[in-house]
């Protein structure tokens, strides 16, 4: 019954979704504004029965009931709760609901706080979003259907792919699906405004915060999907240039790019075009992105199954949207107003500057992912592409955009001054320097590159202090001025300061993990003591113990640091039953922002146990950088201009500008 | 300046950021592109050692030896060739005999392939799709790896996903 009401509610919201797609704009070619409202009541509604769909498939994974097809596969009567919840979305057919919930509840936010759009641009905005809703609720019911039923129900279900049971299969596909899909609210706004022919300054302040709220989610997905591979898949490893990682960094470099590009449309009412292409580049990144993980043409741990039927719809579904609204933009692009003009040294010059760069980077990550697919299909031969190819392009394309990053704030509007910048980056250069020496004659003999490199994250981090210092006349105006100016700065520029700052935070992670990383990889027997980076590990004893739905071998490991016992780690090794697979559960030492990393091998007849230690210095830095690049984010977001909404522009500036 | 020549700055930076992308993507492809073989194709090709590829088949049944030290010895076989493995460091967790295996590394002077990383199928259908496809190309396709991994069956590899 519950399957039923399910499957029925997403039949509607696909019916909901149609009149969405195609009432309003008819309303808008006649001026009818009752027609027009139809988008807001039909995205609200649409909402509605996406949720009911949702929790029906919730409550038959809840209840286990095995007589549906997709709990039978994917649940297990003795699974924990949560993973019984989580395991929702751990499928092909409950993500790609999750997927389309997403969409619902991006559409529904727009209908419900859009009240300061024009009605026009609303209810093209939210006709955009029904098709893309149309199209993915067609692909559901028509290849992945949750709500199937089994003829014959078995007692026992087939139980979760082991490697998703945990925390992070709660946290990182939804997040990442908030990015992801956030980023159609800005694609429906480029193809409304396309549609529309018209485009203001206004546009870019509506699009800004949806863009920003997707970036936010986007950037601590990918970080989450990270942190979840480092420790699960007991390889100590962070980021694998995977294509379904790609997938999901080129959206993420777009949108970056966005981001950069509508504060220059919104500030300086220029770009307009490059926005716009922008804005549907992100979203094609992002479909592009779902092809490649549900398609099934690509084999990771995030492939959930390989069905050639459902390979085609997602590729229709690509080819219609991405070549439609790139068709839509060569048709349309030139009737928008070119905007105004501006320097080469300027914010304007260094945000485009910024641009070039993040496109670019994206670009070389994008034939990277796809070139090896591309070759197959013409030649059949078969090649990997890996870490090597994405360190040599994508490295040194980031080195001068890291560069560029500490004077794009600091140079003004339409003419900057780029010595003016640099003398106010003196004390950000001093500190770069410093840390370059420090580093090379702490690590002497060593790498040359990765003092360097942290050069140039301190320089990145410490500039955007400079501009901070700057902004509020620290150190030149008495301390209390100081404060209150700090208090009077809008958010957005706390926002760029922090975000910025967390590219360095990051970078000095990536450098230290990757460069100073100590392992010790061999097979212990227990009371021998293994040494890494100082630390004595010593393998106390293995045991075993039984789990809701596996069995576990765990060692238990005592930790000192000269001579001094520290801490015990337990690493385990899980054995699910119902698979047949197992999975290594890492144990993990926090110090500082430095980890201690036990994962475990086989076990010999002798008692011994393979066992991999790893000192990862900094580690953790790697994910501290986008929580702190997302914490600027939301911090530009609460900015009061933003919050307030945008001013609606005057009727007469309107009238004029559709006389265009 | 003009707008004309604000234009060309732009248009003359972006083409030469562009041009080094591509100079770099083209350096990268011509050094770090890895191939993939099968024991067969690599015997036809004469791979030259040191040149590093991608080894794909099944695991010969009974090849497996453990060395000291986490040293392992192991063939990759295809139904027609079969090469020696030697690889050093802890298996994927289902690594097998007589299952599908992906490793990376290069032939060394004595003919022994040197693995430096070890992919290992990850569910009881699963196999890589590298080495499903060669299998399939040449005929040693079995229906029984696997009638075809299941909608649940995620697959996935033992190292880098």
């Amino acid at each position: 019954m519950i399957a039923e009401a399910g499957h029925y509610a997403l039949v509607l919201a696909l019916a909901l979704s149609l009149i969405q797609s195609t009432v309003p704009i008819a309303g808008a070619r006649w001026g009818d504004a009752a027609l027009m409202n139809v988008a807001r009541s039909t995205a609200l509604a649409q909402l509605l029965f996406v949720a009911v769909s949702c929790t029906a498939l919730v409550m038959l994974h809840v209840s286990s009931d095995f007589s549906v097809a997709n709990v039978f596969e994917n649940s297990h009567s003795t699974k924990p709760l949560l993973y019984k919840i989580t395991g929702v979305w751990g499928n092909h057919e409950g993500s790609m609901l999750l997927w389309v919930a997403i969409l619902a509840l991006f559409g529904g936010l727009v209908a419900a706080f859009g009240n300061n759009l024009p009605l026009s641009l609303r209810a093209h905005v939210l006709a955009v979003q029904g098709w893309i809703a149309a199209a993915f609720y067609l692909f559901i019911l028509m290849t992945s259907n949750p709500f199937l039923r089994i003829a014959t129900p078995p007692i026992e279900g087939r139980d979760l792919n082991p490697v998703l049971q945990d925390i992070g299969l709660a946290v990182h596909p939804p997040m990442l699906y908030l990015g992801y899909v956030g980023f159609s609210i800005s694609f429906s706004f480029a193809v409304a405004a396309l549609m529309e022919g018209r485009i203001d300054a206004a546009w870019a302040r509506w699009v800004r915060p949806w863009t920003l709220v997707a970036w936010i989610f986007l950037t601590l997905g990918i970080a989450m999907g990270s942190y979840w591979a480092y420790y699960e898949l007991g390889w100590g490893g962070w980021w694998f240039w995977d294509p379904v990682e790609n997938a999901s960094l080129m959206p993420w470099l777009a949108g970056t790019a966005l981001l950069h590009s509508a504060v220059v449309m919104e500030k300086r009412n220029a770009l307009k075009v490059w926005t716009i292409l922008l804005s549907i580049l992100t979203f094609s990144l992002s479909l592009l992105g779902t092809f490649l993980v549900r398609s099934g043409v690509l084999t990771s741990v995030h492939a959930f199954a390989t069905d050639p039927t459902r390979g085609v719809f997602i590729l229709l579904i690509l080819c219609f949207f991405i070549g439609g609204s790139l068709t839509l933009y060569a048709w349309r692009a030139s009737t928008l107003k070119q905007g105004g003009l501006f320097a080469p040294i300027s914010r304007e010059g260094a945000l485009v500057l910024n641009n070039l760069f993040l496109t670019t980077a994206c670009a070389t990550v994008f034939v990277g992912t796809l070139y090896p697919l591309a070759l197959e299909v013409l030649t059949g031969d078969k090649i990997s592409v890996g870490a090597p190819f994405f360190n040599l392009t994508f490295g040194p394309l980031f080195v001068p955009l890291m560069m560029a990053m500490s004077f794009g704030p600091l140079l003004a509007w339409k003419r900057g001054d780029l010595l003016g910048a640099a003398q106010r980056l003196t004390a950000a250069g001093i500190a770069a320097l410093v840390a370059i020496a420090v580093a090379y004659a702490w690590t002497y003999g060593g790498s040359t590159f990765a003092p360097l490199a942290i050069g140039l994250a301190i320089f990145v981090i410490a500039g955007a202090m400079c501009d901070l210092a700057e902004r509020t006349a620290l150190f030149r105006a008495p301390f209390a001025t100081a404060m209150q100016r700090a208090r009077g700065l809008p958010r957005a520029t706390w926002g760029t300061a922090f975000a910025h700052a967390g590219v360095g935070v990051a970078l000095i992670g990536i450098v230290c993990e990757t460069t100073w990383n100590s392992e010790y990889i061999g097979t212990l027997k227990p009371n021998e003591v293994a040494r890494v980076a100082g630390y004595e590990l010593k393998l106390d004893g293995v045991t075993q113990r039984q789990g809701p739905n596996y069995r576990e071998m765990i060692a238990q490991f005592t930790v000192r640091l000269d001579g001094e016992k520290l801490s015990v780690m337990t690493p385990s090794k899980r054995n699910f039953t119902t698979r047949g697979s197992s999975t290594t559960e890492a144990a993990l030492l926090t110090r500082g922002a430095s980890q201690l990393y036990i994962s475990l091998g086989e076990s010999t007849n002798e008692g011994a146990v393979a066992v991999r230690i790893y000192h990862k210095p900094l580690v953790l830095l790697i994910w501290w950088g986008p929580v702190l690049m997302a914490f600027g984010g939301m911090l530009s977001l609460s900015d009061r201009r933003l919050r307030v909404g945008a001013p609606k522009p005057a009727k007469a500036s309107r009238a004029l500008q559709a006389a265009e | 300046m003009t707008r004309k020549q604000r234009r060309l700055t732009m248009i003359g930076g972006s083409l030469a950021v562009l041009a080094v992308a591509a100079a770099l993507v083209l350096n990268a492809m011509r050094d770090s592109i890895v191939f993939f073989s099968t024991p067969s194709m690599a015997a036809e090709k004469q791979i030259p050692a040191g040149k590093r590829f991608r080894l794909g088949g099944l695991v010969q049944p009974g090849s497996l030896v453990r060395g000291d030290n986490l040293a392992v010895n192991f063939s990759v076989a295809d139904g027609s060739a079969v090469l020696p493995v030697a690889y050093k460091g802890i298996l994927p967790d289902l690594f097998r005999e007589g299952q599908g295996v992906v490793a990376e590394g290069a032939i060394d002077a004595s003919g022994v392939f040197r693995a430096d990383t070890v992919l290992a199928k990850h569910d009881e259908t699963y196999m890589p799709k590298d080495v499903a496809d060669a299998l399939k190309k040449q005929g040693h396709w079995k229906d029984d790896y696997g009638a075809k991994p299941s909608a649940s069956a995620a697959p996935m590899q033992g190292a880098p996903k």
